[in-house]
């Protein structure tokens, strides 16, 4: 707050106190009043817990740029019908197998526009593997906002407007099409809504389950703390990915997709939240002593309301930043699980259902573009790890 | 010390009662059940002989009876030794698995070393040299590491390895001695391929292995006895080595527990992209056919085989740390 600097020569109010020679100021003393704070200081002095943390985030250079990298990420999932050239189901019989499309801008040095040049493709009678060269006589200018393939936007309403298209008549497989010629980037993109919403739904069952669990057995104590304690202990010693692998190959398959894909998101959760029940309950022990939390006692305050309202808050940054240090361990599960057919299952496209095409090295080594999906789960997992590691950095602002 | 270990063992009942309470319910869980399935389909078939094996089959499960009673009479089975039976190989769980487990243990066991020879000299340096090119450097290689899963790294291997050298890294053996008993040409062809599922296996657990010493090593060495020794004129070296390495080396010992489920949970993935003669790829085979007993046995002994290691890392611990010891393991 602002405050006026006293003027020792104005001192209005200021009246000697009987004969005395001393003189006494009526005004409310502020230490500020002698020593003026900087509008610097002042700012900082008086910002939010949550103001402070994001000014110690922004220090952390690579944190900010992981989150923006996602930031992005998440965008094009959720427009990921539009950014897309094609659908993920429309497949192209002629091109089945074809290797990536790099994308031109000259033509025998006359500057066109980014464009592709089409296929050419021969058949290895002895191997029957196609073989694909680029035809340099064909020159498809790519469009942009233009109409393409029809989709359902969020399976609701139908559309087809694209941000790029190949030309009429032509092909842009940025990065090749797969055993039915459909486009790979098109697929990377719509796997990516599978692939990176798992992590949060599953983040925010586990985070429930490790709040309520880790927090009653950190405030009670007693048998209870002993019995959730074990509970973790037997969860932790079996081997995670084994674990998940048994839950879910348990899923009906009879299921739909959507189940399959929120019963995975269970799974992963479920399995999870011990860690973070772990953190919780330490905190809990420490703060439930606290003169705040004994004063919301006396107040009548019920055990739920203690922890919810007034253990929690104070090491909820903590609690986000560890959350988003597990979320890639979600991701990563779930890729596994796609991967080896135990997880999301086709017409749903994730980027672990996309690598189960990769599984064999004889067609890896024939078509390397298949593993292409590798890359953003390495991105999108890197980001991640920055960015809680960043977070953690930032969670105690006034260390 | 006999009384921290009687302890250790007794807390552990519990534990891995709890453990095959859990690896029960697995097995019960899918609707459709292998068993229900073969059964059925040998009483489509008909005929006496069929009848035999199904009464056998019900006789081994205790099927008609309540499931708390099928559970017992599987745990009671599991104590023989008897891990039930598998169906899709149709012989008992135990001949399945065989050398497998074992080899399981020689890779977590390899996997674990590994470890802990790359992780000790990146850390030291890291935390000696803290904030400089090579610590950032060896800081990104590490959270590299530890966001590469591992079976895509395996994949990635594999095919360079096929590019470059044109060779498949995958399998344990060379395939002359597959299905030959243990000799010494064997052990020693399984010595040459065992360093490439070891190094994909230990990528992660490394990674967060320098991260924690090097944590630890920080935290210590900015402790007032160590300045105390440097002002005393004591050398660097050994104002490094003699105190804050050993106290920052604890948490080696009792990372064990947190790092052996997570190399068997990742060898299983990596096992089944290098084909290795593991547990890995059984489980995985086991899974998608829902042959729910052999999976289940598994689920059980590598969770088993967690909890002895953590017993031994505990073991250990209370050796070196006489803190633990004396307080009768109430802390961790």
């Amino acid at each position: 707050m602002a405050v006026e600097p006293r003027q020792p020569q104005e001192t209005a109010g200021a009246q000697p106190v009987g004969n005395s020679e001393h003189w006494v100021d009526p005004e409310p003393w502020h230490v500020h009043r002698e020593q003026p704070l900087t509008p610097e200081q002042e700012r900082y002095y008086t910002a939010s817990q949550w103001r402070l943390m994001w000014w110690r985030f922004k220090r952390h250079k690579v944190a900010l740029a992981s989150m923006w990298i996602l930031a992005l990420f998440y965008v094009v999932v959720a427009i990921a019908e539009v950014v897309a050239p094609y659908d993920a189901q429309t497949r192209d019989p002629l091109h089945i197998h074809a290797p990536p499309q790099p994308i031109h801008l000259f033509h025998e040095g006359r500057f066109v526009g980014p464009f592709t040049y089409g296929y050419q493709m021969t058949l290895d009678m002895t191997t029957l593997k196609r073989i694909y060269e680029p035809d340099r006589t064909v020159v498809q200018p790519l469009r942009f906002f233009c109409r393409g393939d029809d989709y359902r936007f969020w399976g609701q309403w139908a559309g087809d407007f694209h941000l790029v298209c190949p030309a009429e008549d032509g092909t842009f497989f940025l990065l090749g099409t797969d055993r039915l010629g459909r486009d790979m980037f098109s697929r990377i993109l719509y796997g990516a809504r599978v692939s990176l919403t798992v992590g949060l739904v599953g983040i925010a069952i586990s985070f429930a389950l490790g709040i309520i669990l880790g927090g009653v057995s950190g405030y009670y104590g007693g048998w209870i703390d002993n019995i959730v304690q074990r509970l973790i202990e037997v969860i932790r010693s079996f081997p995670m990915i084994p674990l998940w692998l048994a839950l879910s190959a348990a899923l009906p398959p009879t299921w739909p997709p959507i189940w399959v894909y929120f019963g995975i998101t269970l799974i992963l959760g479920l399995v999870d939240w011990t860690g973070l029940a772990r953190a919780v309950r330490s905190k809990v022990l420490s703060l439930r002593e606290e003169e705040f939390a004994q004063a919301a006692r006396l107040l009548g305050a019920k055990p739920r309301r203690i922890i919810g309202r007034h253990l929690v808050p104070s090491f909820m940054s903590h609690l986000i930043a560890s959350a988003t240090l597990s979320i890639p361990g979600m991701i990563l599960g779930e890729t596994a699980l796609s991967f080896l057919g135990l997880g999301v299952r086709a017409p749903m496209t994730s980027w672990g259902v996309l690598l189960n095409d990769a599984q064999n090295v004889n067609v890896v080594a024939i078509y390397p573009w298949l593993m292409l999906p590798v890359v953003p789960v390495i991105i999108v997992v890197l980001a991640f790890n920055f960015l809680g590691d960043g977070l953690r950095d930032a969670a105690d602002p006034y260390s | 010390m006999l009384r921290y270990v009687l302890h250790r063992l007794i807390v552990m009942i519990p534990t891995v009662i709890a453990i095959s309470v859990v690896t029960f319910v697995i097995i019960q869980l899918p609707p459709g059940d292998f068993l229900s399935a073969q059964i059925s389909e040998l009483q489509a078939q008909g005929e006496g002989v069929q009848t035999e094996r199904i009464e056998y089959l019900r006789e081994l499960y205790g099927l008609d009876r309540p499931i708390w009673q099928q559970y017992l009479h599987w745990a009671w089975g599991l104590l023989h030794g008897d891990l039930g039976w598998s169906f899709e190989y149709d012989r008992p769980v135990t001949e399945v698995i065989g050398d497998k487990i074992f080899l399981t243990v020689v890779i977590s066991f390899a996997t674990v070393i590994f470890t802990w020879i790359v992780a000790f000299p990146i850390a030291l340096y890291s935390a000696t040299h803290k904030y400089s090119w090579g610590d950032h450097g060896l800081t990104f290689l590490g959270f590299l590491g530890l966001a590469t899963p591992n079976f895509l790294l395996a994949l990635v291997m594999l095919y360079f390895a096929n590019v470059w050298f044109g060779t498949s890294i995958g399998g344990l053996v060379d395939p002359q001695y597959l299905d030959q008993p243990m000799s010494w040409g064997k052990f020693v062809s399984v010595l040459q391929h065992l360093w490439i599922p070891v190094i994909i296996i230990g990528t992660s657990g490394t990674a967060g292995m320098i991260r924690r010493l090097r944590a630890n090593l920080m935290d210590e060495l900015q402790k007032p006895y160590v300045v105390t020794a440097k002002a005393k004129g004591l050398p660097p070296g050994r104002a490094l080595l003699k105190y804050p390495l050993r106290m920052s080396l604890n948490p080696f010992i009792a990372d064990i527990g947190n790092l052996l489920p997570d190399l068997i949970s990742g060898s299983a993935l990596v096992a089944v992209v290098l084909s290795l003669p593991t547990t890995g790829p059984v489980l995985v085979r086991a899974l998608q056919s829902q042959d729910m007993y052999l999976a289940g046995s598994f689920l059980m002994l590598e969770a088993f085989l967690v909890v002895i290691g953590v017993l031994i890392s505990d073991l250990l611990l209370a050796w070196l740390d006489p803190r633990i010891r004396f307080s009768g393991g109430q802390s961790r």
